[in-house]
């Protein structure tokens, strides 16, 4: 069998040519990416039965939310991924050394991200204020208030883990590029990574005003 | 005389090492055949058992609690471990890229990825059996599942872990299928087993994620107490129960569309006719898989779901039958006037013809508001789904197995035992269900331990039925195991198919094909092609 001596480096033997093998793995993310909506899915549809169940509890409970800090969030999340996304347009005209600056600073915006949240969750689970049967908290009026906390916490927790995932996957990403991997003919992992992160940031998008402006 | 290829997929690469980290889709195919007939046997075994406690009615054999253990164990086994992954994971990955004309899947590493994670699933679920296995049923419906002292977060993690392997399946098939076929195989020019796969993965990719997240708040509410699903705590048991179903009763058309994308293609290469109305089945299947989303419904009939909502979901759940019912016409359709050949695959898809639609018949019946108050939870329903999922989707992977056999590994079964042998499968099969239809409408409820004397003849009658098919079984691996060694070289095309892995070696290159194949005609042009059997041919010139 006669080896085609044009094909580079980055292109799998089971594919014939990059096209194919960009559109494959493109697909195969957006496909990935709808797994990801359906998962959230399952907790969105729970949060819309028990806000019905108890309008009331939902109203009280949502103000012990730090609003602020929810904002914060939301403005570096949403930084974040104008970041990535200039990084892949630096790596499409052969720029690696401003996608490693892109990359590093969406991988800061992350952990700003991650820093907020770990002193939200502290100041609640200092308070009480913890889902299911570790709920110790008194100041909330209405019935059930640690349903609210059941779905605040599974919720951005899921949510969490996500953005935990996609620091390491940005992280790895990042290496790669430092290595040289990636160039303006071959970047689908850097895309593919923008969009993954691109929808963690949009559940949030929704998480946010779902949770701290109830009304 | 047929030959068989020195390098093919089984010899080259050589040694442990090759196999442990291949990335060629035939050889985890193969890897997979093995791990989900190891757990064919695991959960045959306890049928087995709860088939001779309930001999007789009171305890002679296992206690109550081992009972609600092994019925457990049967049902998650058999669903999560075995016929969920078997006919996509084992058959498809070995025949798919080959059908495509493709040197692989689209991803090769995320599909030995998601062999390791089936296999890391399913050390979780042995765990759970040695750990004071769960009692809840396959269902873990709450309140009870919250409650109970068994290992059910082990075993709920087993199935969560083997989600992620079932989605990265799918994945993989969906892009392969759109990104990967070979110059000249449009959409309507695809086999219908490529058509049936697609339709399949678009529902695990879609509904598994769903199972997921309802699986691990399940674990979270055992480990952490969160109430979501727990009335006690201001949670909703019957919102599990939706969440349940919403995966679960698409997946039991992950398990049944597979089976009739077997039947589809071995119904036209049997009978050397083309398939009749090929564009209705590839459409049905894709039907299929849409209305599956919407009939989940039907298995809350009497949880307290409101009667608007029963009424649709009936409804819907009679609609859903349609296009099942569009492709069983289509099938007996291609089979007239065509040339049938009465080999293994074709008696085990007439069996799945038959049982399928009496699997089929009763769901309708299952399906009507009023029927189901009475039928609701008895063996009844027992019958009816292991009519549809073991004479519907098992038949039709013996079917396949036996009609890829040859392929697979270049070796012929003896064909004359394995004849003998589907007889004894589709009478077995009869034998242990048909009576299980019989007492379930005379109100014989399911998971019971001990019954009325008066259902004793029909329980005698179904654990006869059952030891017979388990013993059919145990013939099949024999003369299966045997032909691997023993059997007579197969030749490349032994049954006369016109698909694209019938024109490579058997077994195949490790590269599938020497060129890229180019694919000029439909996948069933019996009426413009004529090809001979290489079985036939051989028998000539005998």
């Amino acid at each position: 069998m006669d080896v085609a001596t044009d094909r580079p480096a980055y292109l799998a033997e089971h594919f014939t040519d990059a096209e194919q093998q960009q559109e494959s793995a493109k697909l195969g993310m957006w496909v990935f990416l709808l797994t990801e909506i359906l998962l959230f899915g399952g907790l969105f549809c729970a949060y819309a039965i028990y806000r019905a169940w108890y309008p009331e509890m939902f109203h009280n409970a949502h103000k012990h939310l730090d609003v602020v800090l929810g904002s914060i969030n939301t403005v570096v999340l949403i930084l974040s991924s104008v970041t990535v996304a200039l990084a892949i347009h630096a790596i499409q005209h052969n720029k690696r050394k401003q996608t490693i600056l892109f990359l590093t600073i969406t991988l800061l915006f992350a952990a700003t991200f991650l820093v907020i949240k770990y002193f939200e969750y502290s100041h609640k689970i200092h308070l009480g204020m913890l889902p299911g049967k570790f709920y110790t908290y008194t100041g909330i009026e209405g019935t059930n208030p640690h349903i609210f906390f059941t779905v605040y916490f599974t919720m951005t927790g899921l949510h969490g883990l996500h953005v935990l995932a996609g620091m390491i996957v940005i992280g790895w990403i990042l290496i790669r590029t430092i290595k040289g991997h990636f160039h303006s003919e071959y970047y689908t992992p850097v895309e593919n990574a923008g969009l993954y992160w691109h929808l963690v940031d949009l559940i949030w998008i929704y998480l946010f005003p779902l949770l701290y402006l109830v009304g | 005389m047929n030959i068989i290829p020195e390098k093919n997929y089984l010899t080259y690469p050589k040694g442990l090492k090759s196999w442990l980290f291949t990335l060629d889709h035939k050889r985890i195919g193969l890897m997979y055949l093995f791990a989900i007939m190891f757990f064919f046997l695991v959960g045959g075994i306890f049928a087995l058992m709860i088939r001779l406690e309930l001999f007789h009615p009171g305890q002679d054999f296992v206690s109550a609690d081992t009972y609600n253990q092994l019925f457990t164990l049967h049902g998650a086994i058999m669903i999560f471990l075995f016929i969920i992954p078997s006919i996509p994971a084992s058959l498809g990955n070995l025949i798919l890229p080959l059908m495509l004309g493709a040197k692989d899947v689209a991803f090769p590493r995320l599909n030995l990825a998601s062999w390791y994670i089936y296999v890391f699933g399913a050390m979780f679920a042995v765990y759970s059996m040695i750990a004071g296995a769960a009692d809840t049923g396959w269902t873990f419906y709450t309140p009870y599942s919250i409650e109970t002292n068994t290992a059910v977060i082990s075993l709920t993690t087993g199935a969560f872990i083997l989600g992620f392997s079932s989605i990265f399946t799918g994945l993989n098939f969906l892009v392969t299928i759109h990104k990967l076929r070979a110059p000249g195989m449009t959409w309507f020019k695809m086999p219908l087993f490529v058509w049936g796969l697609y339709a399949t993965s678009i529902i695990q990719v879609v509904a598994t994620p769903v199972l997921g997240i309802t699986l691990l708040l399940l674990i979270l509410e055992r480990v952490a107490g969160i109430g979501i699903f727990n009335p006690a705590l201001g949670g909703d048991p019957v919102l599990f129960q939706h969440f349940f179903w919403f995966y679960s009763h698409p997946a039991v058309y992950i398990m049944i569309l597979p089976g009739m994308a077997i039947i589809s293609e071995l119904i036209s290469v049997h009978s050397h006719k083309k398939i009749f109305g090929y564009k209705v089945i590839a459409y049905s299947s894709l039907a299929i898989a849409f209305i599956s989303f919407l009939v989940w419904g039907h298995h809350m009939f009497v949880s307290g779901q409101s009667e608007l909502a029963g009424m649709i979901f009936s409804f819907l759940t009679f609609f859903v039958g349609v296009p099942s019912g569009i492709k069983v016409f289509n099938w007996v359709a291609t089979l007239y006037k065509g040339a049938v050949r009465f080999t293994t695959p074709m008696l085990y898809t007439f069996a799945f013809l038959i049982l399928f639609t009496i699997g089929g018949l009763t769901g309708i019946f299952l399906g009507a508001l009023s029927v189901d108050i009475h039928l609701h939870d008895t063996y009844f329903v027992v019958a009816h789904f292991h009519y549809t999922m073991m004479g519907g989707t098992v038949i039709a992977f013996f079917a396949g197995l036996h009609h890829w056999w040859p392929k697979i590994w270049g070796r012929m079964y003896n064909e004359r035992i394995a004849k003998i042998t589907a007889v004894l499968v589709f009478i077995g099969f009869n034998l242990t269900f048909i009576p299980q239809f019989i007492m379930g409408s005379h109100g014989m409820p399911r998971r019971y331990f001990d019954y009325l004397p008066q259902y004793q003849g029909m329980h005698e009658l179904s654990t006869y039925g059952a030891y017979l098919l388990g013993t059919a079984f145990v013939i099949m691996a024999i003369y299966l195991i045997h032909s691997i060694f023993k059997g007579k070289p197969a030749g490349n095309n032994p049954w006369g198919g016109l698909t694209l892995e019938w024109q490579t070696t058997s077994p195949p290159d490790p590269h599938n094909f020497h060129e890229v194949p180019v694919w000029t005609h439909g996948p069933y042009d019996f009426d413009t092609i004529k090809v001979e059997p290489d079985l036939e041919k051989e028998l000539e010139t005998a």
